[in-house]
């Protein structure tokens, strides 16, 4: 749900990073953070295990531009992948405005891909939101591993929908970019349409 | 529709602002404010120059977002308030008309009594703007300045 704000003359939206454990999210952030000016950015928050799992959330604000005399501003954030975590993640969807399904391309996590994407599905319908009618990005990520499945057969299993995909290397940064840019512009697609999901 | 956009106008700005003013200087509070139940700063007054608010704001409303959680387990429907006490500095979070959520920063030179009867005050107000707000945010004859944006200006926003 994005947050109008005719004061400061802000758009605000929500986009969320969602995937099994151990795909990427938090570096996908990290990345992001790294690679932005000082003033388009905030703070990162990473609400972490010790053993640097992401326990509740991470949290990125970062500033894109202006667009029609409005400040876009998005808030991302990630949820926790291990399956245990299953409660955190459901708040995190609160509000949300935006989706990217971050696969682990290796063919070894394949059901945990199929396995996190029922979730975010069971997930949204308790919300009242349905991810066909959200705006939804896949990336099929760790493209640089050994044993990954080809992105047809990725394709095939994640993406019945054809929803835009991006190929990602995160702890590079290879596709990261591409990715945020492909979620904000179909939130602000769906801006300029006036809808929400619902 | 489950989710209304959240738009916010001059008109209930102003009066949302003179509620936390005031709060702030009756309840001799650091800082107060407002946010969204989703993490987005409404309002705020105080001493907040040294404060990541935008940082707080998603924090608080996470806060809340899993007391919510542990309230529903325990068949609540919500803890409508919470508070934290530290050596130099307290808050206090109260959730306004299950919609958005009102903190106050404050340390020794106020009292907790205080606090909890100012905000007790201040969230009726407030709980009357928002749900004014609300209902205006719904009126469908209400414009929208964002129809009118084109895929150029969306494209525009990522060139290098």
């Amino acid at each position: 749900m994005s947050f109008i704000n005719y004061i400061n003359r802000e758009i605000n939206c929500k986009i969320v990073f969602y995937g099994p454990g151990l795909c990427g999210k938090t570096t996908n952030l990290q990345h992001i953070y790294q690679k932005t000016n000082p003033e388009a950015k905030g703070k990162m928050i990473s609400l972490a295990t010790e053993t640097e799992r992401t326990l509740f959330f991470d949290f990125l604000p970062l500033a894109l531009g202006e667009i029609r005399g409005f400040k876009t501003r998005f808030h991302l954030y990630t949820v926790p992948g291990q399956v245990f975590y299953d409660a955190s993640r459901k708040l995190i969807l609160k509000g949300v405005d935006g989706i990217v399904f971050v696969a682990d391309s290796q063919i070894a996590r394949m059901e945990a891909n199929i396995e996190s994407l029922e979730n975010l599905r069971t997930n949204l319908a308790e919300q009242g939101y349905s991810l066909d009618k959200l705006p939804y990005v896949i990336q099929y990520n760790k493209r640089d591993m050994p044993s990954v499945a080809s992105v047809e057969e990725l394709q095939e299993l994640l993406n019945p929908n054809n929803v835009p995909y991006y190929e990602a290397c995160a702890a590079t940064g290879e596709g990261v970019f591409d990715t945020l840019k492909g979620i904000a512009r179909l939130v602000l697609g769906e801006l300029k349409r006036g809808g929400a999901g619902a | 529709m489950t989710n209304p956009q959240m738009v916010m106008y001059e008109e209930e700005f102003n009066q949302i602002q003179t509620i936390v003013d005031r709060l702030v200087r009756e309840a001799n509070a650091q800082v107060v404010f407002i946010i969204d139940k989703n993490g987005q700063l409404i309002a705020n007054a105080g001493e907040t120059e040294q404060l990541d608010t935008t940082s707080l704001a998603s924090l608080t409303a996470g806060n809340i977002a899993a007391t919510g959680g542990i309230a529903k387990l325990l068949a609540e429907n919500e803890f409508t308030t919470q508070f934290h006490e530290g050596e130099r500095s307290n808050i206090h979070i109260q959730l306004v008309g299950n919609r958005v959520i009102l903190a106050v920063i404050f340390d020794n030179k106020t009292s907790l009594g205080l606090v909890r009867l100012r905000v007790k005050k201040a969230s009726e107000q407030l709980n009357l703007i928002f749900e004014a707000l609300l209902t205006k945010v719904q009126d469908p004859n209400q414009e929208t300045p964002f129809a009118e944006i084109t895929d150029d200006d969306i494209d525009n926003l990522f060139r290098d």
